[in-house]
């Protein structure tokens, strides 16, 4: 492979989303009431859409026959190199949307970043998404403050799924080798620049919500090594069992 | 006991292109109107069938009652010079 970074790369934003997109799919027919069901796996089919973009563009660059699908279905545990946030399990609703409220708020700042990239392909797709996103922003940061501004049971459901999550946030800043380089060419975002952009609208929100910030000092990483948690093993037997069971099976 | 668990219904108007009116397209649950503007973008336009989203709770809509239907229709069924049936259109008028 000619361009193993910018391959890695790609992989590192298009994992996000597929893992996320997997999560919320996870939804269908099982969502806390028809719209929310409806809305959540819409947002599902977003990611999944500009998932397919960012893996075309993937698999041309591998250049080893490997087909978009072969790239999301098939690689092992330790190969995808999602943040640990997304993968985190749908344990309530409040969870649920906590996760979606600390990645959306990163995504869209990335996005806006990636927009400006020097790599066509890339820049296209982050202006497609970029539509998408704002939306999904703006659908979990309303969730955020209504459970938060709710009811009592609601406000300490949807404290604990912030506190709970909130040691996975730190990972999204984290610069992978692949990152620097794609920086320095100026096809890559320097995540470690949107950290504080992140923390205040974050902060905002949650402040309006009227939930506390959690002060956590330790954060987990891993991810975008592809040391993953406990959960990505379940996650990926449901992604993968089709094409595992059934090889090159097509829709 | 159902007030505290249902969400309020709500129905919906799309205008699904610059210049036509909106139209009933359904109805959904939310707790309030930003709500339900988003539950029917999710709900309704998600295909890519408007350009405009009008939604009102239910109880503001007042509907005749069927019972009714004699007295607020009937009498225009044997009126027919009531209805512009007897003018001849030029060919050119098209769409009347």
């Amino acid at each position: 492979m000619k361009n193993k970074n910018l391959y890695n790369y790609i992989l590192g934003i298009a994992d996000n989303s597929l893992i996320l997109g997997q999560r919320l799919g996870e939804l269908c027919g099982h969502g806390p009431s028809l719209e929310t069901d409806i809305a959540c796996t819409n947002m599902s089919l977003d990611l999944l859409g500009q998932v397919r973009s960012y893996y075309q563009y993937a698999a041309k660059i591998a250049e080893d026959g490997r087909t978009e699908d072969d790239i999301a279905m098939l690689r092992k545990e330790r190969e995808y190199f999602n943040v640990l946030l997304v993968e985190q399990p749908n344990t309530d609703f409040g969870y649920t949307m906590a996760r979606q409220f600390l990645f959306d708020v990163y995504h869209f700042l990335m996005l806006t970043e990636l927009e400006k990239s020097t790599d066509l392909n890339l820049s296209a797709i982050a202006k497609k998404s970029i539509k998408e996103v704002s939306y999904h922003k703006r659908f979990s940061s309303d969730w955020i403050k209504r459970l938060g501004d709710g009811t009592e049971e609601s406000h300490s459901r949807i404290q604990t799924a912030i506190n709970d999550l909130w040691t996975y946030t730190d990972e999204l800043f984290h610069q992978t080798e692949a990152d620097k380089v794609m920086v320095a060419e100026g096809v890559g975002v320097d995540v470690t620049k949107l950290k504080d952009a992140y923390y205040e609208e974050v902060n905002a929100i949650l402040e309006e919500a009227t939930l506390s910030v959690p002060e956590s000092k330790y954060f987990q990483k891993g991810g975008k090594q592809g040391i993953h948690t406990e959960h990505m093993g379940y996650l990926l037997a449901d992604l993968q069992y089709m094409q595992r069971t059934y090889p090159n099976m097509e829709w | 006991m159902s007030n505290k668990k249902n969400w309020p219904l709500w129905e919906v108007f799309v205008r699904s292109k610059n210049g036509l009116e909106h139209r009933h397209f359904g109805s959904l649950h939310a707790a309030d109107a930003e709500m339900a503007l988003e539950n029917a973008r999710d709900v309704y336009t998600r295909r890519n069938e408007g350009v405009s989203i009008w939604v009102v709770e239910s109880k503001h809509i007042t509907a005749s009652n069927p019972e009714h239907n004699g007295e607020l229709f009937e009498p225009a069924q044997d009126k027919v010079y009531r209805h512009p049936t007897f003018y001849d259109l030029p060919d050119d008028v098209k769409h009347m």
